[in-house]
């Protein structure tokens, strides 16, 4: 840790350099098109790094968040609970090109909770006599089945935060938080993209979520935030 | 005549009692918010990270960082909390959410659920819903009693691959009401849809049921 603990990175060009290998596995925040790390992916994109295992809740759309890493074929498999809301996917998908493994959303984000915290498995309840258990082992407990998960790491994760300070403390806001924090805690590495990087001592200590032990390089993003699911209601005319 | 969706969505929502935290599935379920009896309150959970899920939002409200699990755009209200997708889910999983409704393709006697997966057609995912049926206290089900070729989706055994064994409460189905015995060993009828005979329930069912009309 050089630069007088600052893990500022100076920019998303470079955030990466010297994290990449082919054929690595890489955790991905965000639900949907919120709380993505947008401008990691796309810098993960340009790198041209391939064989990627992602984990992610979702898979992006066409064109936008994953779904650009898709459409370069840098994916090779995918970690995640849904993936409706991307044809370039389900074309990959269904020619075979793409291997895709399904966790029920509950279980994925304990697995990379799990991980993050040195906990190699757990049992659950979620997804007892389903596929999910095929192959699993089932502990009673109680009156109940159970069945074994196993915890998740990474070769990198790459989160996105609403603000940070120099030495990586992060705030998340609204639903953007997500799947952010345990991912941060469960790659080797954690690269983490922000609107906004503040001086170490601005944050309350007491509203930090991710404390900077477990974040490595920050970085400045700029955000499109695209919007999934435009909806809205009208204001009633008064009368 | 069976019950349109409205019609279900406002049955459902009998199922609120106030004070309850509840999660909504996507479709049919979503609806119910808009049928809480007056007086009552009930506080709605949103899997991706919020409790205390207010209306849409007007259009100048809009923010990107603030969405339902549809990832349609909502609001938060005064007495909403967000939190991580593992906090979310330890509420679900760790039974602390007192109801579920959720759609179906297919319910058996038993309480398996079928709602995820069709074998052959393109799969999505399963999202949150074997997490919301496998830790959530009460699952109500809504959805259409058969199918277009008058096939049951109430059945004896789901077809399709399972969401979850034996965690259905009630279903809430176009054509009727029925508990699942807690033994598994079948289904109460205890309601009919406007219309709809004891007759159509018989054609149309394939679960096992008894008929305890309220």
């Amino acid at each position: 840790m050089a630069n007088g603990g600052s893990k500022v990175w100076p920019d998303i060009k470079t955030a990466l350099d010297g994290l990449l290998f082919d054929n690595m596995t890489i955790m991905s925040g965000g639900f949907g098109l919120c709380g993505i790390p947008e401008n990691l992916i796309a810098a993960l994109r340009d790198s041209g790094v391939k064989g990627l295992t992602v984990i992610s809740n979702n898979a992006g759309v066409d064109g936008f968040g994953l779904g650009q890493l898709l459409t370069t074929r840098q994916i090779r498999k995918m970690i995640s609970s849904y993936v409706g809301e991307n044809k370039e996917f389900e074309r990959q998908f269904l020619a075979g090109e793409l291997e895709l493994e399904f966790n029920p959303q509950g279980t994925l984000a304990e697995r990379i909770r799990a991980g993050g915290a040195g906990i190699p498995g757990f049992y659950t309840a979620t997804g007892v006599g389903t596929v999910v258990a095929e192959g699993k082992e089932i502990k009673r407990f109680g009156d109940r089945d159970y069945v074994l998960e196993t915890g998740l790491v990474a070769d990198l994760s790459i989160v996105k935060a609403w603000k940070g300070d120099e030495r990586g403390n992060l705030i998340f806001r609204k639903t953007a938080r997500n799947f952010n924090p345990m991912m941060a805690t469960a790659g080797k590495v954690c690269v983490a993209e922000v609107e906004e990087i503040v001086p170490v001592g601005s944050l309350d200590p007491d509203t930090i979520h991710t404390p900077g032990i477990y974040v490595d390089r920050l970085v400045l993003g700029t955000f499109e935030k695209r919007i999934e699911q435009r909806t809205v209601r009208q204001r009633e005319t008064e009368n | 005549m069976a019950w349109t969706r409205e019609q279900l969505a406002e049955r459902a929502a009998k199922e609120l009692q106030d004070g309850f935290y509840v999660n909504l599935g996507i479709g049919i379920p979503t609806l119910v918010a808009n049928y809480i009896p007056e007086g009552m309150t009930v506080t709605f959970q949103s899997e991706n990270g919020m409790l205390g899920m207010g209306p849409f939002p007007y259009d100048d409200e809009v923010d990107p960082d603030l969405i339902n699990a549809g990832k349609q755009t909502v609001t938060a209200l005064p007495e909403t909390s967000f939190f991580s997708s593992s906090d979310s889910f330890a509420m679900i999983r760790g039974g602390h959410i007192d109801l579920t409704i959720l759609g179906a393709m297919e319910v058996a006697e038993n309480g398996d659920i079928a709602n995820w997966m069709i074998p052959g057609k393109l799969v999505k995912g399963m999202g949150g819903a074997m997490d919301l049926v496998a830790g959530v206290r009460r699952v109500v089900v809504v959805m259409e009693h058969a199918n277009k070729h008058g096939e049951s989706k109430v059945l004896k055994a789901c077809t399709l691959p399972l969401t979850g064994t034996r965690v259905v409460n009630l279903i809430i189905s176009t054509l009727g009401v029925f508990e699942v015995k807690p033994d598994g060993s079948g289904l109460i009828l205890t309601e009919l849809a406007p219309d709809v005979t004891l007759d159509d329930i018989a054609q149309l069912t394939q679960a096992t049921y008894e008929v305890r009309l309220k």
